[in-house]
């Protein structure tokens, strides 16, 4: 049975009211008529024999790369650097992809007499892994051979000591990676594609980068410029990251990426309203979404918080591919795209979403202010091809609760940066100019870091960076059900229903505007014309 | 003459603490202080003078003596009945037109007392003759029962510690002039004078601090944790770095400093830290929040608390008081800045600075002397109700009248 794909409903007397995200609960909201409401394609089929295809990719590189088995040889050094927790989103259900993958390219090296590996999580500036993470990821064979001989790592953007200086790009950024990685015969990169912002060369230039070489594409005047990111052509964060890629293949490091992909299957089955269309609810789906919605109403955030995310997602593996970084990103993208793109005519004033418990940042935390932001702004608002859902100067509406809430041993500088930072400026381009570089340097955040399971002391700006092309794009941003302090310290303006922001979003786009509601998760993408 | 008078009424001050944690109105009605009409006080010598208030203010001494919370170490400082008010600027029936501010420490001076050893070097503040001499028991006009105090439509005051104002002063700075100077004593009390300076609390002497402060210009950057939004906003105002909500305070110490924290302990901190609440809360988080080796100066007058002392232990923190002003000796540096020499007394400086600090623009709230349960809850209330300094306007009385 092949999937159906996304569509775009326009709300008539008939429609059922839609389901919002809420943080860690939902809100069923009535949208005015001729709104039109995004919906994601079905989960596509799922690859059966995942092991299988995971060979075939690994003997059948794309484009300009021999296969694995002719790149490994006794007495090599060999690098296997993989995406970090970030990815995917929730956690997938055992076994991890990565694991597969990583499991299969040690069985390889172990038939080639390689003795000399090590795993590497590619975590650029974010926070080292739990062990009980690493061990999901990269599965417990992996974990409990490589591990106690100190041959899983984690990257450390801050070990100056293991970090070799590539060179500069044409446009003068500094490309300066892991050592281990640039100075072995052979990095395999295994990564997984939720976003078609992910993977390429971003992988290891940025993933095993150092905040000296991230920071000439994790900046403002890029993010402005990067329309949207999840469009790699449009995008000046990605070529920034594929000049620096270059980079690296010309100074002779051998990578061999692996890419995979995975269908929006996202919910397990007892969450399974969350990815049906609310007029295909049956009973089940009512009495859950009932039963879900006044449980959670009752619940303690914090609980709440920890019963999501242990949420495992039965996500299916649509697609391996292996080989040279370009020409695997390619064939990974056209997975992407046809998973996730929806066509969609013509922009929208109002822009409603529903963000939900979990981003790329807050696995297994929680989702503080910031990480609202940039979730938002930063990512769903992103979630385009060629032109924005919504139009200049439209209003984008979050639904979320946007509690001042943060994790201090995750994000103590998120801490600061909204204290002391926000209280200031919301402006990007001062913020950046003003605070960035003192937060960058603190010593006590890199020994966080470096030791502890903190996001670099960097990292709250990049996540205020990720939104500059919508803050730049939009005429205001309204926060249905948000902490209205904290939302205001964000810059945004509090609504407590979903009438009132229209109504407060009608009066910066104008009477009678147009709505469109991003129905996601599951993720959809739209392809504006 | 018209005068609020405090009387020694064991109940009536036990009520008022009672009932001041629910009901501030029915506590200033049910407690100590009452509004009297009786003949004026006679002048102990040709020395003193009838002042005549025009602006009076509500200090957070005069306020916990009212609800009975101040501590009992001041019993035997103050004698009964007394009329409230130290903040005062006053007209002398003699000299129509032309104000003063008092001074309203009862020293040696006043009490015709040969001078203390404090006295004679110029630290009034500490005089040890607060209860002896001419007059009865009180360390400052407003807590003794022979002079009177400015919460009234008259009370004596010794000659010498009036001070003319120049013509030019606003009623408003006028008045803040002696909580501006004990500012100025509290600003200057840490040794370094120099650094990062954080000021914990944000009502009339976290803000006059600030405001002394930034006169004096000694110190790298001034933090000042504040509570409500007026005092945020005056922070800012009056020219703060950084103003930031008290639970805050440790977490912009460690980056102030960029310090290593572990728990509540902090590698480093504020170089120097000046509580201006008085509460075992703001002293520890002002402990926790000052770099090893460094300062903690308690501004704000504290009560009977219960403090963990050992991160002071640990730290090697120097913790000292500050109390009212005296003689101040300000080094060359800031003498220079300040043109000013470097001995001087602090009303003397503070008349000189009041000005430029802007120091006018905290109050906030004037009331008749007749309004004075109005007037009370306002000042207890605080920056919860966008108060800060709460005076009594005396020519509101005379329109009473």
């Amino acid at each position: 049975m092949t999937a159906r794909p996304g569509f775009v409903l326009e709300v008539d007397r008939s429609t059922p009211p839609t389901l919002f995200w809420y943080g860690e609960n939902f809100r069923l909201e009535r949208l005015p008529r001729s709104s039109r409401i995004l919906y994601p394609p079905e989960p596509l089929p799922a690859i059966r024999d995942v092991r299988t295809a995971i060979e075939n990719a690994l003997d059948n590189p794309a484009g300009d790369q021999k296969p694995l088995d002719a790149l490994l040889f006794p007495g090599m050094q060999l690098t296997i650097a993989f995406d970090d927790v970030s990815l995917p989103l929730p956690q997938m259900t055992a076994p991890d992809i990565r694991s597969l993958v990583i499991e299969a390219v040690l069985e390889r090296a172990a038939q080639a007499g390689v003795e000399d590996v090590q795993l590497v999580a590619a975590l650029a500036l974010h926070r080292r892994m739990t062990e009980g993470e690493l061990k999901h990821a990269v599965g417990k064979r992996a974990y409990n051979a490589l591990k106690p001989r100190g041959l899983l790592t984690q990257h450390d953007a801050e070990d100056q000591a293991n970090m070799l200086e590539i060179g500069h790009t044409d446009q003068g950024e500094l490309v300066e990676i892991n050592r281990r990685a640039a100075e072995s015969d052979l990095l395999v990169y295994v990564n997984i594609n939720l976003v078609s912002m992910d993977g390429g060369h971003k992988s290891v230039a940025t993933g095993l980068a150092s905040y000296a070489s991230i920071r000439h594409h994790h900046n403002v005047k890029t993010m402005v410029q990067s329309r949207s990111f999840m469009d790699r052509h449009s995008s000046e964060l990605h070529s920034s990251n594929w000049r620096m890629g270059r980079l690296i293949k010309d100074a002779g490091i051998k990578i061999f990426q692996i890419e995979t992909t995975l269908n929006t299957n996202t919910f397990p089955d007892s969450f399974r309203f969350l990815q049906r269309r609310e007029w295909e609810w049956d009973l089940r789906d009512r009495a859950s979404f009932v039963a879900a919605n006044g449980a959670l109403a009752k619940t303690p955030p914090a609980l709440a918080r920890q019963i999501f995310h242990s949420i495992r997602s039965p996500y299916g593996v649509t697609g391996v591919n292996a080989g040279e970084v370009e020409a695997v990103h390619d064939l990974t993208l056209a997975k992407v795209f046809e998973q996730q793109l929806v066509r969609v005519e013509g922009q929208t004033d109002i822009l409603t979403m529903g963000l939900p418990f979990v981003g790329p940042y807050n696995v297994n935390s929680i989702m503080n202010p910031i990480l609202v932001y940039c979730l938002s702004l930063g990512y769903f608002f992103n979630m385009y091809r060629h032109k924005p859902l919504v139009r200049k100067g439209g209003v984008v509406i979050i639904s979320h609760p946007t509690r001042p809430e943060f994790d201090p041993a995750f994000h103590p500088s998120y801490i600061d940066f909204y204290e002391q930072v926000l209280t200031e400026t919301t402006d990007p381009l001062i913020i950046e100019q003003k605070y960035e570089e003192t937060f960058a340097r603190d010593p006590w955040y890199i020994h966080l870091y470096r030791t502890g399971n903190a996001y670099h002391g960097v990292h709250p700006f990049y996540m205020w960076y990720w939104g500059a092309h919508a803050l730049d794009h939009l005429g205001g941003v309204i926060v249905m059900g948000g902490d209205p302090k904290t939302v205001r310290r964000l810059g945004f303006k509090p609504a407590s229903t979903l009438n009132d922001a229209l109504e407060m979003a009608g009066s910066i786009v104008g009477a009678n505007p147009t709505v469109t509601h991003l129905h996601s998760p599951p993720l959809v993408m739209a392809d504006v014309y | 003459m018209r005068s609020l008078v405090v009387s020694r009424t064991p109940a009536r001050f036990a009520t008022a603490r009672l009932l001041s944690r629910f009901a501030v109105e029915r506590a200033v009605e049910s407690g100590p202080l009452t509004l009297r009409d009786g003949p004026p006080k006679q002048p102990p010598n040709s020395d003193w003078r009838r002042a005549v208030p025009i602006l009076s203010g509500i200090c957070g001494s005069d306020l916990a003596t009212i609800f009975f919370e101040a501590s009992r170490y001041f019993d035997p400082m103050t004698s009964f009945p007394f009329t409230p008010g130290h903040e005062v600027v006053v007209e002398l029936p003699e000299d129509p037109g032309v104000r003063f501010v008092l001074e309203p420490a009862l020293t040696c001076s006043v009490r015709g007392t040969p001078p203390c050893n404090a006295c004679a070097s110029g630290n009034t503040q500490l005089c040890s003759n607060t209860t002896f001499g001419d007059l009865a028991e009180g360390i400052q006009t407003g807590f003794c029962s022979s002079t009177g105090g400015g919460w009234s439509t008259e009370f004596l005051a010794h000659k010498d510690t009036l001070h003319r104002l120049p013509a030019e002063y606003t009623l408003e700075e006028s008045v803040m002039i002696e909580p501006f100077a004990c500012a100025i004593h509290a600003a200057l009390r840490p040794a370094r004078r120099s650094g990062s300076l954080a000021i914990v609390g944000a009502g009339t002497v976290g803000l006059s601090i600030l405001a002394a402060a930034k006169a004096l210009g000694c110190y790298s950057s001034i933090t000042v944790a504040a509570k409500h939004p007026i005092q945020r906003e005056l922070a800012r105002q009056l020219g703060a770095d950084a103003v930031i909500d008290p639970s805050e305070l440790a977490r912009r110490a460690r980056s102030a400093a960029k310090a290593n924290r572990a728990g509540s302990y902090l590698g480093g901190g504020f170089d120097s830290t000046i509580d201006a609440v008085g509460s075992a809360g703001s002293l520890e988080s002002a402990i926790l929040s000052t770099a090893p080796g460094g300062e903690v100066v308690a501004a704000g007058m504290p009560a009977t608390t219960h403090l963990d002392l050992a991160p002071l232990w640990h730290r090697e923190i120097n913790l000292k008081g500050s109390y009212a002003y005296g003689t101040e000796v300000l080094g060359p540096e800031i003498a220079t800045r300040l043109n000013q020499p470097q001995s001087i007394r602090t009303f003397s400086l503070a008349i000189a600075l009041a000005k430029s600090a802007n120091i006018g623009a905290l109050v906030t709230h004037k009331f008749r002397l007749s309004e004075y349960v109005e007037a009370i809850s306002k000042a207890r209330a605080g920056g919860k109700e966008d108060a800060v300094k709460v005076v009594f306007d005396m020519r509101k009385v005379k329109h009473d009248g």
